[in-house]
């Protein structure tokens, strides 16, 4: 199924929570949405779900407008962020739940309701615990019930609402590639709420990044991590160097570090240019760089540079040749990208 | 310094015990002060028997009404915010802030023969004021807070997470409210209906003032251990107190339960 959502708008009391959202997720797809918190996932998920309703705007589930079709008709499925497992039912009967509400004429028999809840439970590799309650099994196993619960409506599309945010991390990290392989297997339409960007990065096949109810930019990871579209979703995907700059006459140039100037199409006037650790090279003659420190641990080597008045850490390439201390070396801000500071 | 602290600890224990246990005690004593057969005769005696019937009547009516009513109310006030809530939660409380002698005659200023609807109602041949329905009326006034009380603070600890998953997972609300939010709250639930049937069974002030004291007809329990305490008959009034004191051990031993049940298991073992 696809899922089209244009224009969404909802406030909170003054906040604006969804600011004219659109986003299209295309069959099969395995979404990431990604932002810092307030910046409107949980609310957009909800939206769609049908637990909350947007002011203004459309959603449609292939085609179809969902703006008269209530939660329970939707057939979305919904994993909650802390589970919202039936804490009184076994996993067994949490995850018969959707099928024993039927009505009657499209309810499968006892012992098929049975059957489904037990083949979720193996495909999830969490069989043996049927016959226990949410509060006898650990959070890992907590995520996995209330995921087979989800999926024994056979959904359309499944939300997951930070599906790890409350496992640690060993845990989280199986859990990604496996839920990705079921996704795949089962051939799912899968959105899914985070604010860690190497989960985003990681699992999805195209990671949407929001801020303030909007839409800043929605890409494969490999394309947002090469090409943000602004200085939010370059700061907001990994570790970022910034440093000010000018604009004029379709050059960048930088206080304090002269012989550097970079082309741009960026409009003129004040600008900022963002580089990752990586992504800045130390030349080999003395310059405006200042050497503070150096960490050789690790597969990179760290620097610590003094720049244009601010501390700026670059990651040396494995082998490279190291700094002194106290040096003074020329930068290489080839790769900086710019962007416009207004 | 221990030591008269533990000596003022067991004299404050005894004191209560005292206070407490002596009043039981003497009901029991003057019930029985004739024998079993005195008793059964207060207890069988024709007026006994529908004092206890309307009694039961009484709280056969207003104890389901307002199970149904303090769920919905918790409901609302437990899984919303929304303006006034502050003030709905301060109106349910109402009734335990208010003398229940005055719970009993608001119902007599709108209903009583001089009250607002009294014409209009005495016009049409019903009587609410002096009769079974404004002893009910007085009874869920005052009744009302106890299931709505024991539900507010477990409905919100609980959140609406579980419903939404309901909801998103094809339930009506119906559905919802029977398979869900029911099993969740049972115990809590009972609880507050146990103290309610306590209150209904055993509510005096209130419902004094708009009995009408009419004997086999309006008198209910409690009114009628006074009535018969008035007309000094000891053993009477003393066989109707003792079996409302039984009710109210019974209640002590089920809260009891409850409450060591509520407290080991917040997943509620069926």
């Amino acid at each position: 199924m696809s899922l089209e959502l244009r224009d969404l708008r909802k406030k909170f009391g003054p906040t604006a929570a969804l600011n004219g959202l659109s986003l299209s997720v295309p069959r099969g797809e395995f979404l990431a949405l990604l932002g810092p918190s307030g910046s409107g996932k949980t609310t957009l998920l909800r939206v769609v779900a049908g637990l909350e309703f947007a002011e203004s705007g459309a959603i449609e589930i292939d085609g179809r407008s969902m703006r008269d079709v209530p939660a329970r008709k939707r057939g979305i499925g919904l994993v909650f962020q802390h589970y919202a497992l039936f804490r009184h039912m076994t996993v067994a009967r949490n995850v018969a739940f959707g099928l024993e509400v039927r009505p009657r004429r499209e309810r499968p028999s006892a012992a098929a309701i049975r059957a489904r809840a037990n083949e979720l439970l193996d495909l999830m590799g969490i069989g043996e615990l049927a016959q226990r309650y949410p509060e006898q099994i650990s959070g890992g196993q907590r995520q996995r019930v209330a995921l087979a619960r989800a999926l024994a409506i056979e959904p359309s599309l499944l939300l997951l609402d930070e599906p790890f945010g409350a496992l640690d991390a060993k845990v989280r990290k199986n859990l990604r590639i496996w839920l990705r392989d079921l996704h795949d297997r089962m051939g799912l339409t899968s959105i899914f709420v985070t604010h860690d960007q190497n989960e985003a990065l990681e699992m999805a096949d195209r990671v949407a990044v929001l801020q303030a109810g909007r839409i800043e930019q929605v890409d494969t990871p490999d394309r947002l991590y090469a090409e943000p579209v602004n200085a939010f979703v370059h700061e907001f995907l990994g570790e970022s160097v910034r440093l000010d700059c000018v604009v004029a006459d379709g050059v960048a140039r930088f206080h304090n570090i002269p012989d550097v100037c970079l082309p741009t199409g960026c409009a003129a006037g004040p600008a900022i240019a963002l580089l990752r650790p990586h992504e800045i090279g130390l030349l080999p003659g003395p310059g405006p760089a200042h050497v503070e420190s150096v960490h050789a641990a690790g597969p990179m080597p760290r620097i610590r540079l003094a720049l244009a008045g601010r501390i700026v850490e670059v990651l040396l390439p494995e082998g490279a040749a190291l700094p002194m201390v106290g040096q003074s070396r020329g930068v290489d801000l080839s790769r900086a990208r710019i962007y416009s500071a207004a | 310094m221990t030591r008269l602290r533990r000596g003022a600890l067991i004299a404050l224990t005894l004191v209560m015990m005292t206070l407490l246990l002596l009043p039981l005690g003497v009901i029991f004593t003057q019930a029985f002060a004739r024998g079993w057969g005195a008793v059964l005769e207060a207890l069988t005696d024709p007026e006994a028997v529908d004092a206890i019937r309307l009694t039961l009547m009484v709280a056969a009516v207003s104890v389901p009404l307002n199970a149904i009513c303090g769920t919905a109310a918790a409901w609302c006030i437990g899984r919303f915010q929304f303006p006034g809530r502050a003030l709905l939660m301060t109106l349910i409380e109402l009734p335990f802030s208010v003398s229940p002698v005055i719970s009993g005659l608001v119902w007599v200023l709108l209903f009583g023969a001089n009250g607002w609807f009294g014409p209009w109602l005495d016009h049409h041949g019903i009587r609410v004021i002096f009769a079974l329905p404004g002893l009910i009326l007085a009874t869920v006034f005052v009744t009302f807070p106890f299931v709505a009380r024991s539900l507010i603070p477990l409905m919100r600890e609980q959140g609406a997470g579980e419903e939404e998953a309901a909801l998103t997972l094809g339930a009506n609300g119906w559905q919802t409210f029977l398979r869900v939010t029911l099993p969740n709250i049972r115990w809590a639930l009972l609880y507050g209906v146990l103290l309610c049937n306590a209150r209904a069974m055993g509510e005096f002030g209130a419902v004094a003032v708009v009995s009408g004291h009419i004997r086999g007809q309006t008198l209910t329990m409690p009114l009628y251990v006074e009535a018969l305490f008035n007309d000094y008959d000891w053993v009477g009034a003393f066989s109707v107190a003792a079996l409302l004191s039984l009710l109210a051990l019974v209640t002590l031993g089920l809260r009891f339960a409850l409450e060591r049940r509520m407290g080991s298991s917040r997943r509620d073992i069926v």
